[in-house]
């Protein structure tokens, strides 16, 4: 397979994972806006901060006001980020490498390409938020579905999964990076355990609220969303998840192509990092340390992937 | 009525009963619902579009792509007649070949005064690089299409030779493909050759084509300017079907005397490269150094026999339209035959009786720029404005020698599907013809374009026209 096939294959669906992170994001942000109003601003900020495009948000709309927000996350085509950027960048990079994809991934995610340019073709009303929200995560879900019930398990399928989990990760570890500190002990102390706003949003901005109240019932507390986010193996967004699934990518690499690249090492010493430590140990180092280490080591990571495997010239 | 009986209808000639090859589908066309139709029309289209079988459209940022439309009546051409035009498909492109290796090597043609030197030497699509080089099995044009009108029964006439990098035939292929889909009965009941294999085919003639030193199995790759470009869909959907890597030029680097692609596992040498970019832009170090869609040190590489490149650099010398004059004596000149198909009589602006002619007479001709393509930078006299025609006059008095001019042909036309039932549109034919060392093959079938505005001549789908499928029926 070429070089750029490869890397349009990994940039295709990190954009795609990108798209639905940043849908999810503004649904968890919505949410508090509809039940806490006070909070909503904040909240807000939080979001854009977690996307990383803060400034450009202030330099380019000004003052942080929900609809404002909303329409620079789904629609603004000078944000990166956006539901419509990301979608677009996913579809190029399909058009580039379309022909390692079945005719239904492609099929799929041209669809969900044209489905979304006209549900997003003017600014949502606040009314219709709701089912935009949805029928992003469903056109997303779609593509999904058509790649695994359609790809052969070879290397296409091993470069798609590996740009999906590092973006995924990557989003994970950045909601952490800018929540952090209302896990942290010295805060827990403070909100009541029943009704803490900062605890469902984390959750919620990783589709796992439901999924964690499966797990552990009513007993939501900071450590138990860190050890659900971070350390939690059966949780498919959180970091060990996420790592182990690249691991296993880069396994199946090396039995096919016979060699063994940098990037598997690499990324098995992080995956140690993450197995190896318990969720107090993590709080012992410092949860934002952790963070951080993790976010330059997945972007060090994805660095590598790409040049041992000849993405660029 | 603009369109009296005055053009010859292929389905209908230029009475109210169907001509033989579309008796059988207007017998069916008659028992169906037209309301059906249109609606399966609007079915074919919303394929298409999720297919994403679009073109972009140059400087129209906003709308960058754009469908093709499709109409669901068929252009039906008997075996006869199909037989007729491959005969003469097959004498004009082994000309060409011929032409071209001449042209590059030592220049029969010009010794004999049957080409004037001058428009050789002083012609941009005249590649000195190329002299004295054989492409790998003497093969220049590996797939040309050649554009054909109708204006009678027993009247064709080549309008163009494409022999650079003719595009079109991915909707050749989808065209079939929607209407076995949409209309399957219609092939039970009647009889179609096949086009569906043509990927196989151009494979099988590229492969033939490979450098001599080639052992094994030949590495074949698409070169394409990327998916920014207006016939992108069609590069991945012939890289796809035929099995082939699609590359763009910094995918590739010379590597141990050949030309090598980027992949996971290292670089590979490529054997044949069917390029879809212009020559211009081939290679920056042989020819525009800004070039960023070719591949650096790909001309020495061809040189030195160690590449096939399809179609080869400069073969744009024969399908110019300035040589396309010519076409008659070139045909004879290497055949030693009569040419069969005829050329469209064409004054040369350079020519200062030409010139006085085309001027005294604009209203009635088509003028066309010798370099241009896609319709672009024409003028259609009979369908111009006199302000459109005062302003061309103008271009043509500055630069004579960069037009040519055509009378306005009575193309024939062929009923479309619209709300009130069929209505003639003029159309014209591209066949599609691979060219490979021991055989020329031409797919029966090809690309039937239609102007879809009544009255409107011209065809191109960068400027409103659409496509229909086109069948060669079994004898």
């Amino acid at each position: 397979m070429l070089g750029k096939t490869a890397g349009g294959l990994y940039w295709m669906f990190r954009y795609l994972e990108r798209t639905e992170n940043t849908a999810r994001l503004v649904e968890a942000g919505f949410r508090i806006a509809l039940t806490r109003p006070d909070s909503a601003k904040d909240e807000w900020a939080s979001v854009l901060d977690t996307i990383g495009v803060r400034n450009a948000f202030v330099e380019k709309r000004g003052e942080i006001d929900g609809p404002a927000v909303v329409d620079f996350l789904l629609r603004d085509k000078t944000n990166p980020s956006s539901v419509m950027s990301a979608l677009k960048a996913a579809r190029d990079n399909g058009r580039m490498v379309r022909i390692a994809l079945t005719r239904e991934v492609w099929e799929a995610t041209n669809e969900c390409w044209i489905t979304l340019t006209e549900a997003l073709a003017r600014p949502v009303r606040e009314r219709d938020l709701p089912t935009v929200l949805a029928l992003i995560r469903q056109q997303s879900a779609q593509v999904r579905g058509a790649l695994h019930g359609t790809m052969l398990r070879n290397e296409v399928y091993d470069f798609a999964r590996m740009g999906t989990f590092i973006e995924r990760a990557d989003n994970t570890a950045r909601i952490l990076d800018v929540k952090y500190y209302v896990l942290l002990p010295s805060l827990a102390q403070i909100g009541s355990s029943l009704d803490n706003v900062q605890w469902e949003t984390i959750l919620r901005s990783v589709g796992g609220q439901r999924a964690y109240r499966f797990l552990h019932g009513g007993d939501i507390s900071p450590r138990g969303i860190a050890e659900f986010m971070i350390l939690d193996g059966r949780m498919p967004r959180s970091l060990a998840f996420c790592t182990r699934k690249i691991s296993d990518n880069l396994g199946y690499l090396e039995i096919d192509y016979g060699q063994r690249v940098d990037s598997h090492d690499k990324v098995d010493r992080l995956l140690g990092s993450l197995t190896g430590s318990t969720i107090d140990q993590v709080f012992d180092r410092g949860l934002h340390e952790f963070i951080l280490d993790f976010l330059s080591d997945a972007a060090s990571l994805s660095q590598q992937i790409a040049t041992d495997y000849r993405f660029t010239g | 009525m603009t369109d009296g009986p005055q053009f010859f209808d292929e389905m209908f000639g230029r009475g109210e009963t169907p001509r033989r090859p579309y008796g059988p589908f207007c017998d069916w066309f008659a028992s169906e619902d037209i309301a059906r139709l249109r609606r399966k029309s609007t079915e074919a289209e919303a394929f298409f579009r999720r297919t994403g079988i679009t073109f972009n459209v140059y400087g129209q940022a906003e709308a960058d792509e754009r469908l093709i439309p499709f109409d669901v009546v068929p252009r039906v051409i008997s075996a006869r007649e199909w037989a007729r035009l491959s005969k003469g498909i097959e004498q004009r492109v082994r000309a060409i070949n011929a032409f071209l290796h001449d042209i590059y090597h030592r220049q029969e043609i010009l010794r004999a005064g049957r080409v004037p030197v001058e428009l050789i030497a002083q012609n941009e699509a005249f590649l000195p690089q190329m002299i004295g080089v054989t492409p790998p099995g003497g093969v220049y044009t590996h797939i040309v299409g050649t554009d054909l009108v109708r204006t009678s029964e027993d009247e064709f006439f080549v309008l163009e030779d494409n022999a650079r990098t003719p595009s079109g035939v991915s909707y050749m292929l989808e065209n079939r493909e929607t209407m076995l889909q949409m209309f399957p009965e219609l092939f039970t009941r009647i009889k179609v050759q096949q086009v569906q294999n043509y990927p196989m085919r151009l494979r099988r003639s590229l492969a033939a084509a490979a450098p001599r030193q080639c052992p094994g199995k030949p590495v074949i790759a698409v070169l394409t300017p990327g998916i920014h470009n207006s016939a992108y869909f069609e590069h991945a959907f012939l890289a796809d079907q035929m099995g082939a890597e699609l590359v763009e030029g910094h995918d590739l680097r010379v590597a141990d005397g050949r030309i090598a692609m980027r992949t996971t596992r290292g670089f590979t040498p490529i054997d044949v490269l069917y390029r879809r970019v212009d020559d211009d832009f081939l290679d920056p170090m042989s020819f525009r150094p800004d070039s960023m869609l070719g591949a650096p040190g790909i001309m020495d590489v061809y040189r030195a026999g160690g590449i096939t490149i399809a179609n080869a650099p400069g073969t744009g010398i024969a399908d110019d339209k300035a040589i396309y004059s010519y076409m008659p004596e070139i045909v004879e000149f290497y055949t030693g035959e009569k040419a069969l198909l005829k050329n469209v009589p064409t004054w040369r602006c350079s020519e200062p009786d030409s010139l006085a002619y085309v001027l005294e007479n604009l209203p009635e001709l088509v003028v066309k720029e010798v370099h241009g393509s896609g319709g672009y930078g024409m003028l259609v006299g009979p369908a111009a404005s006199k302000k459109e025609i005062a302003s061309f006059r103008a271009k043509l008095e500055a630069r004579p020698g960069n037009y040519i001019a055509q009378p306005t042909l009575a193309l024939s036309t062929v009923p479309i599907l619209t709300a009130k039932g069929l209505a003639p549109r003029h159309v014209d034919l591209r066949p599609f013809v691979l060219v490979a060392p021991d055989r020329i093959d031409i797919t029966p079938g090809g690309l039937t374009r239609v102007a879809l505005k009544q009255g409107s001549l011209v065809v191109n789908s960068s400027q409103g026209g659409g496509t229909k499928d086109t069948w060669v029926l079994e004898d």
